[in-house]
Order: C-alpha cells, then structure tokens, then sequence
C-alpha cells in the first residue's frame, strides 16, 4: 500500500494557496459530463454535493434517512471553531491550528491542520450568508463562547443547536441544487458495497430500504461522508442508525482505514439509566463555560448534593489543571473523571457520575441569563433524568462521541483507491488522536465546501475514465455477493437478536478498548469479539426478508460489519504502544496518571490494509512536525 | 410498570391496516417511548413475529425521525417533546396506549408506524433556501442582525420537520413547517432578496401535496416539539399574498414577473 | 392567470379571501345590529331608520350586490377548502385528543351553513315576508314585533345567534392569521377582541327578540 500524503511544497502558511493556483481544472463543458456520487447527507456529504453540483459537476447523493435534512450533524450541539479573532483574544490561524495539533496529542498531519484552521473563517461566512442564525450580541455583531482545549473564544454557536442549523444551511443549499435538477437525491438509500474498476473508484451498489432493490451505480469518482462508528461500541452519543458499514466496505476493497483505535469518549453525556437504555445522550461540552465539575471529597459519600459544603467537594479538574481548569480537553476531562469514579468517588447510579454544578453561575449570572445560553440543554436534561437542573446539580459520565479515526487520505482527502474521497467524521485527518470540542462541524463543513470542490478537479481535469455501465461485470459481481450475505443474514433464523449481539460486542469493547486500554484486555477483547462474531452467524435471528423495509436486516447487516472493525480497533490499540490523546494504554502513563507518549517510534499514522482472510497488514505514514515543536501536551 | 399497548400495523402502503394489542412489562420510568417499542421489538422477534417497524435517528429530539400519536396526541402528552424523548415516567402502572402513525394523506403510511414525508423536502426545494453560492459570501460580521431579529430567526428555525404539525392538524395543514422556513430566513436580511419569491415557491410547492389548509386551530403549536409558533404561519400568509400582488419593476418600468427561484 | 386569481387557486388566497369577505360580514352584522337596536327607541325611530335605508335605491342596491358578493365568496372558498381538508386526512385517528382547539373552531363548518340557512329564513320572515304571518310593507316595527311574539321563531332568531357568535368568535380570531396580521404587540388581545365581539353580536341581536318575548316592545 502507497502511502503518499502529497503535501504541497513550501511553507505551511502558503501550502493551500499554492496547491489552489497550481490546481488543475476542469473545463465547465465537461464538468456536467462527469458524474459524482456523495454518499451521506451531513455536514461534508451536503457541503460537498450542493457545492461540486454549483460547480456544474452531475452530482448523485445518497443517505439512509428518509431525509437529507436528518443525519447525524443536526444532533451537535455546542458550537463551530473559527480564528475570526472577533473577541481580539489573540486568536489567529496560526493558534487555531497549533490548539488543534496540540489537541490532537501531535498525531496529525500540519499541512491538513493548517488547512482546516485557515477556511475556518470563510465557513463563518459561508453559513451566515446561506441564513444560518448564530448567536448576536447587541450590537448585531456575531458572539463566541470558548471550548475545551482553548485560552481564546472562538466558538460561533447557534442556541445548543449548532450542528442543527449549519446543517439545515447544508440541506437548504443541496435542497436549492436538487430542485434545480442538478443532484439527484436518494433518500432512504443505503451504500452496501464499493465498486471498483481498473484499480478506480467507479461506483457503488446500494439497497433500496422501503422496497430492498438492489441498485449499481457509477461515477467518475466517489465521496463517502458517511460519518464514524462510535455505535460500535453500542451505547454512545451518536443516533442509532450511524454505522460504519460504506467505510468498512471500501476498506475491504482496499481503502487503507487509519488510525482506528482513536475513539473519542465525550466527558459530558448523561450517566445511563438502566439496562434497556438505547443510547447515551450528550450534555453539550459548552456547559464546562460556566459550569464547575464535582465529586465528593470522601467516598462513599452519599448525601445529596446540595448538603455537601465547598470544602468537602473535590473540583478536581480544577485542582488538577489550575491553568485549563474545567475546560480541559475532552480525552483528559473523560481520564480524570472516570479516575475519580474508579476511586470510589463517583455519584448517581452505580457510582458512575460526576456533578456537573452550574450553581455558581446561576448565582452570578441569574437565572435568565443561563436559560437564555443552555436553556435548550437543560430541558433536555430534564426530560430524560426527571430532575431540574437549575436546582440539582447535572450528573455526567463520559461516553463513546466521535471517531478521530477513519480511512486514510492524503492532502486531497483521497484515500488509496483511485477517485474514492472521503470528507468529514469518516476520514482520519485532522483530529489527529483527540479532536477539541467545536472541531467536528469545522473539519465536516471545511472538507466539503472548499477543500473537495478543488481537489476533486485536480482528480478529474484532463483524465480519461472510460465509461463504466452498472450493468458491468464488477457491479453484477457486488450484487452477487451482496445478495449472499442478505440471504445468509436471513438464513441463520437463530435464537438472539441483533440488538443482543451488539450490546455484547459494545460491552466487550467498552470495557477492554475503551476509555482505558491494556495488552492483555485488548488481547482478551479480540478473542471474545471472535467468538461473539461465530456466534452472531450461527445464531441471529433476522427476521421478515429482503424485500420491503426490514430494519432488523439494515442492523444485522451493520452489526456484522462491527464485528470485523472492533477486532481492527483492538489491534490497532495494541500495536501502538503508547498512550497519546484519546488512547490511554496503562501500561504507558506518567507518574501522576496522564497520558505518555512515544514520539520516536509512534509518531506515525497507523494504516490498516485488508488482506483477505489474512490478519490485515499494518502500514504507516511517518508524521513529520516542521512547524512546531514535539510536546508533553500540558494542561496544567 | 405494565402497559398494554395497542399499536397499528400494516405491512406496506397498500395492504389494509389494523390494531394489535400488546401487553409490555418489565417498563421502568427511565425509560423513553421508543425504547418500550425496543423492548416489544426483541420480544416479536423471540416469538417469531415481525417487529413494529417506526422511524428514530439520534434519540435526543433533534433530527426529527420520529413521530406517533401516542393516545391522540402527536409525539404524546408532554409538550415540546419528541417520541423519542418522552419517558415513561409520564405513564402509570396499565395505562392502555394507542399507538398510531402520522395520519395525512400527504404522509402515505409506508410500513407500521412509518410514514413518508418526502413532500416536506419538495416544498424545501422549491425554494427553502437563501441562494448563496459557496465562496461567494462576505464578511460575516458585515452582515448585522441585532440580537432580537436573530433571536426570532433562530426561533423559527429550530423546526426539525418531523410532520407533527401536519399530523395534529384536523385539516392535515402544513403552514406551521413551511411558515417556520419562510420566517427564518425572512426575518433575516440576508433572506430578503428572495423574501417573496421564496414564500411563493414553497407555498406553491406546499399547494402542490395533498395538504390541507389552515383554519387556526392550533393544534400545530401545541405538540410542535421546538413550540414554534403561529405567527410563523400569519407571516407566511402575509408574505404570500403580497408575492401574489407585488409586481416588481425594473428601471426600465416595465412590468415583469417576480423573479423565480 | 391574473395575480389575485393565481393567489386564489392557493388554500392561502382562499383562507384571504374568506378573511376579507368575513370582515365585510362582520362589519355588516355590526351595521345590522346597531340599526335594529333601535327598535327600543320606538316605533317612529326603527320605521325611519328603514325608510332611510331605502332613500337611494342604487345605493341599497349597491350594497346588497357587496354582500351577496362577500356571501358568494365566503361560502365558494368555505366549500372548496373544507372539501380539500377532508381530502388531507382520508383515514382518521383512534383515538384523537385535542390541545388547543375548541368547539367554535371545530364547528365553523357547521355553524357556517346554518347561518346562511337562517339568513334565508330571515330574509323570507322580515324582509319580503312570505313566511311572516301579517307582513306589513314599511311597518318595520310592528312586523317584528307580532314575528317574534311566535316563540319558537323567537328562539330560532336567538339559537342562530349564538351560532354566529360561535361563528364570529373563531372566525374573528382566525381572520388575523389569514390577513397576516401578527405582532408580539397585539397578539395576545387577539382572541379576548374575538371573544367580545361575538359576545356584543350575541348579546345586541338577541335582545330584541328576547324584548319582544318579555313583552318590554310591543
């Protein structure tokens, strides 16, 4: 496997705009010629469709909601970074990419980064032109708040629905191109497979979820903005229908999957409930503004919150970080909290919380003030817990959020197979292994309105694809195998569920390759995984049949895919021998507990190749840091 | 706590549907709704039988999957509530619950609880959208709203689309959702250009679906899960009408039609 | 297609077009009232005030064709948009409750066409007289008196007012949001005006066949 990052030549600072006035393009008469397939509707597949179908390109978009308007982007919350420098804080792009390098624990690649943190800016203009309401102060000018991982405040941020509104002016402006004729929308649709052809992303085969029909479809080229897995781990932050399946697919066909054991575990979720729970639900990271995080100062300490004196609570991320307080990044935030628990000190349920206390400022600011900033996220606390935060502390443990890891792509986010690009959550690049809070919605909407549209040419302009039919023999061949494994899924008429089996691997993964890893957990998470996947085959039960809508079929075919990706993860955690950003291995730890690093043999970009029904093959892309200088990450 | 449920089935669009009763133990308060049909789902699939089938995405009352009529009132009795964010400590130990799906002709029913709300996405596409070219935006700051006008905006355009308003309405109206997008992005001044243009497109497009007309009963704004409000839909109205009079004119003076979109 | 026909072919120019035939009605029912009150200020004031009316033909006439106009529209779009709403929802709920709605707004469909039936019997009972029992020409006065000495014609007059009012009382609220008429300045005296008004309507035109009755006009 080739791993070429091509990184243009020069200075960090001018890396992009040289790529972008050496760019190759495509006439505007042939750009109509050209048919693209986006696959997935959030926040870089809707960019990235409504943008390349301006352009004039011939754009076929998929997702497997019933509408563009519901991926998962809608659900995040607390805001989108952006050097504006608008508060005249100090920001600059300059601190915007080293805040993120440095938040990344130094396992990405600068010219990406430094990428990312320069269009940050034109996305503020981009979504404010398209009606997206941020947030205004007074005076009609744009207001920030500040976020983990950050000594400036650069978030821009719509009520605690951020995510909702870039999103809905994604959808509007992909909306506006499919009514002009210029994408066709499949809703309701999901990819199954990756066709390739000539060693080139040529198309995809998708099913048809209200009436299961099979389809091919082909293109000069391939974007998967299909988002990340963390629903590997069953219980996580993100909704029930993400999946990993279009990213697994294409690895299995060659793309090269980074970095996958880098899985972010948010620090502000919900504790959960009981065992029925379907999912976890975030608090957004914004609160940790103005909220102070808690536990008791002794153990066991069972009385209730507001008994507690000052004196007698341990603000420990305040104690521990004096400098970032309790705006630690989210992986450090997650560590010190479940330490806090795993001490005995933990609250709620099973002991698995920590308080979450806006007391402080509600007594500062007022009531009104905090309803006016979180309201949204207060109501929503309430409503799944019952209890009124304005009167009782939040109680919050971390959770599986987001996914730093992905396929691999190079500076043109194409990955190794040929005219397969892949933008936001699903790709590896930016995040390095931990991505700072207001970072996602940044890199989604980045990749998608102003990096692919460039680099998408650069593939395209002046090559000569033949033509590809989806009635070609690559394409029968993907149906082929496809229509196998429905049949095998449908086949099994076992004794469990699919939800069973997913709890199980979630638990297994939760445990062993989750907030806290170890060589010999890791290797005890596979061998179980193994089993639990012989016994997924041999014993689902996969109800109705193909050819209508059968949800229990789109999760069976999901979880099995998890199957092969959580083993992915459990290796790659093993194979890197250190502990940086979001992966903690304990036996690679200072002395007071925080994550240490090996810049000298781990400085690298972990790349996984399948290789059939061999173990996959391990590659990396050395990471070289030019422009700043290799740091213990220092919150303190 | 047990509940004995009484839920809709029907196996496709055109097959006749009907009420199966189902007894649910095992329910704890904390749970939600949709995680009571969970429940019910894995034991249909023990016993063989084909699990109920209804929409949910993220399960925290944002993408606006969602949505039954629970006992008669759309995504169920607590107000500005999605399905998937009503817990069960709202119900009591054998409450009898009906369990239907959005009901409009507008929103054909596609499997169970499951219906199709596709014509939402056309009236966005004919016109839900201020026109704005990727790259082509200025300064954000030199755009200024005060805080109030992005207030009301943002008001409005919390709608996430999940079609309770069109399933309350006795007349299966849409106004609420398409007067939320057209007083978004009319409040706002990057959403004027298009102001008229954009009210006539939608409402058209709206007049184009089998949806029924406003007659103020309300019932939209009351289980509207983000509590939008029916001045969204006087605005809609009043946008309209002056787009069905306003005749711009050009410097030549010559009369022209509005400028479509 | 003209403008206004093209905004008419929407449910939005219906419900307009409802909402401003509504207020020509309604400031006709106002007049209506206001003019037969004074019934109580004797014969000699009620008589004359009909003879007045009928001073200037073209101009009597000139408002019957405004209000047969609003009337024609008012009922057209009422027929053509209830025809559409009961389309919208082809299969109903089990069990259906409602929030916010009450019985005035579920009923306009009813209360709707009883009226115009009532207004039919109103104009054969005390305008042209063929279902009046003594119909005097230009005896406004003594022809309403001896028609609501029968009781239960009596009645029928005052059941149909509290159908208008029922009428109004939705409809005066609703006409607002048709119009486009919204403002967080005025919008919350929206329904209590409806209410008083319907509540005046109601009050005014049953107080003259309620006098009759009583025996206070005779």
């Amino acid at each position: 496997m080739r791993l070429d990052p091509r990184i243009p030549e020069g200075p960090l600072e001018s890396k992009w705009t040289r790529y972008r006035d050496n760019v190759k393009l495509v006439s505007p008469a042939n750009k109509c010629r050209h048919t693209v397939i986006v696959v997935g509707t959030g926040l870089a597949g809707a960019s990235a469709a409504a943008t390349l179908a301006e352009l004039g390109y011939r754009v076929v978009a998929f997702c497997f909601q019933d509408s563009a308007r519901r991926a998962h982007s809608i659900a995040a919350q607390g805001g989108i970074n952006a050097s504006k420098n608008y508060q005249n804080d100090g920001d600059s792009t300059w601190r915007l990419f080293y805040d993120t390098i440095k938040g990344g624990d130094f396992r990405s690649r600068e010219a990406n980064v430094y990428r990312l943190a320069e269009l940050s800016v034109n996305i503020i203009d981009q979504a404010v032109a398209q009606g997206v309401p941020f947030a205004r102060e007074y005076g009609g000018m744009l207001a920030n708040r500040s976020f983990g991982g950050a000594l400036v405040s650069r978030t821009f941020y719509a009520r605690g629905q951020t995510g909702q509104q870039l999103l809905l002016g994604a959808y509007s402006a992909l909306a506006r191109q499919i009514g002009l004729g210029a994408v066709e929308m499949h809703p309701h649709t999901e990819m199954l497979d990756l066709v390739v052809v000539g060693g080139r992303a040529r198309g995809i085969v998708t099913r048809d979820l209200l009436t299961g029909r099979v389809e091919g479809h082909a293109a000069e080229a391939v974007i998967l903005a299909t988002g990340g897995y963390s629903n590997v781990f069953f219980l996580s932050t993100n909704a029930k229908g993400c999946n990993a399946t279009a990213i697994w697919r294409a690895y299995k066909r060659g793309a090269g999957f980074a970095n996958p054991c880098f899985t972010q575990i948010h620090p502000t979720c919900i504790p959960q409930a009981g065992e029925h729970q379907s999912k976890l639900t975030l608090m957004s990271e914004s609160l940790r503004n103005d909220a102070r995080v808690w536990v008791p100062g002794t153990k066991g300490d069972t009385r209730d919150p507001a008994e507690i004196p000052p004196a007698e609570r341990d603000y420990f991320l305040e104690r521990i970080y004096p400098s970032y307080g309790n705006l630690a990044p989210r992986d450090v935030a997650s560590r010190a909290a479940k330490r806090m628990c795993d001490d005995g000190r933990g609250v709620g349920p099973g002991g698995r919380g920590v308080y979450l206390d806006l007391a402080d400022a509600i007594a500062r600011l007022g009531q009104d003030e905090i309803r006016d900033r979180y309201g949204n996220l207060f109501e929503m606390y309430e409503r799944i817990t019952g209890e009124d935060p304005y009167r009782v502390p939040m109680r919050i443990y971390p959770a599986p959020h987001y996914v730093m890891g992905g396929l691999w792509v190079d500076y043109d986010l194409a990955s190794t197979i040929p005219g397969l690009f892949v933008l936001g959550e699903a790709n590896f690049s930016d995040h390095g292994a931990n991505r700072l809070g207001a970072s996602a919605l940044m890199q989604g909407l980045a990749d998608g309105y102003f990096v692919v549209p460039y680099t998408l040419g650069e593939y395209l302009a002046g090559m000569r694809l033949e033509a590809v039919d989806p009635n070609d023999a690559a394409f029968a061949d993907a149906k082929r195998l496809l229509a196998e494994r429905t049949a095998r899924l449908l086949g099994v008429r076992g004794s469990r569920t699919v939800d069973s089996f997913h709890r199980e691997l979630g638990a297994i993964l939760w445990e062993r390759c989750g907030m806290s890893r170890s060589e010999r957990a890791l290797g005890e998470a596979i061998g179980k995984i193994r089993e639990l996947r012989e016994g997924f085959w041999a014993d689902v039960r996969v109800p109705g049949d193909g050819n209508d809508l059968n949800q229990e079929l789109e999760k069976a075919g999901r979880v099995a895919d998890y199957f092969g990706l959580a083993e992915l993860m459990c290796l790659d955690a093993l194979e890197r021998r250190e502990s940086c950003g979001a992966h903690f291995r304990e036996e690679f730890q200072t002395p007071d507990g925080e994550a240490l690093r090996n810049d000298e043999s781990f400085s690298h970009v972990a790349v996984w190749e399948h290789a059939g029904d061999a173990p996959p093959v391990r590659h990396t892309e050395p990471l070289a840091f030019e422009s700043v200088g290799l740091a213990q990450r220092s919150y303190k | 706590m047990k509940l004995e449920l009484h839920i809709w089935r029907q196996k496709g669009p055109r097959e006749k549907g009907r009420f199966v009763t189902y007894p649910v133990g095992g329910i704890e308060e904390g749970m939600s709704f949709l995680e009571v049909l969970d429940v019910l789902n894995q034991n249909l699939i023990g016993r063989g039988e084909d699990p109920v089938a209804f929409e949910h995405d993220c399960r925290e009352g944002i993408c606006g999957s969602c949505g039954m009529v629970i006992n008669g009132i759309a995504h169920g009795p607590r107000r500005g509530t999605t399905a998937c964010q009503l817990h069960m400590r709202h119900f009591s130990d054998g409450d009898v619950i009906f369990v239907e799906p959005w009901r409009a002709r507008a929103f054909p029913v596609v499997k169970d609880l499951v219906v199709d709300r596709s014509a939402f996405d056309r009236i966005v596409q004919a016109g839900g959208f201020i026109s704005a070219r990727t790259g082509s935006a200025p300064e954000a700051n030199s755009i200024l709203i005060g805080k109030e006008t992005a207030d009301l905006a943002m008001d409005a355009a919390e709608c996430i689309g999940c079609g309770a308003c069109v399933a309350a309405c006795p007349n299966g109206s849409a106004v609420l959702f398409v007067g939320a997008k057209i007083t978004h992005l009319g409040l706002l001044p990057q959403g004027q250009p298009e102001r008229l243009a954009r009210a006539r497109a939608m409402v058209e497009a709206m007049e184009g679906e089998a949806f029924g007309s406003c007659s103020s009963h309300r019932e939209c704004e009351a289980v509207c899960p983000k509590r939008i409000s029916i001045s969204t839909i006087a605005r809609l109205n009043r946008d309209y009408i002056k787009a069905s009079v306003a005749r711009p004119r050009h410097a030549s003076g010559k009369v022209q039609e509005p400028v479509g979109t | 297609m003209h403008p206004l026909g093209r905004a008419y072919a929407s449910t939005v120019g219906k419900k307009y077009a409802m909402a401003v035939s509504g207020v020509i009605l309604f400031l006709f029912v106002v007049l209506h009232m206001l003019g037969n009150l004074q019934i109580f200020l004797g014969r000699d004031a009620l008589n004359g005030y009909a003879r007045l009316l009928r001073v200037e033909p073209a101009l009597l006439w000139a408002a019957r064709l405004v209000l047969l106009a609003a009337v024609t529209v008012h009922v057209v779009a009422a027929v053509q948009l209830t025809l559409r709403n009961w389309a919208a929802r082809p299969v109903g709920y089990e069990r259906q409750r409602y929030l916010a709605t009450g019985y005035a707004a579920r009923t306009m469909v009813w209360s709707g066409p009883i009226i115009a039936a009532f207004v039919v019997y109103h104009l054969l009972h005390l305008s042209i007289g063929t279902m009046h029992p003594d119909f005097v020409h230009g005896d406004v006065y003594r022809n309403v008196v001896v028609g609501f000495s029968v009781p239960y014609v009596a009645a029928f007059y005052m059941l149909a007012q509290v159908l208008l009012g029922l009428h109004l009382y939705h409809g005066l609220f609703s006409l607002f949001q048709s119009l486009g008429a919204s403002h967080p300045s005025y919008d919350r005296w929206r329904q209590p005006f409806a209410l008083a008004a319907a509540v005046v309507i109601v009050l005014g035109s049953c107080s003259v066949p309620a006098a009759v009755l009583a025996g206070t006009v005779r």
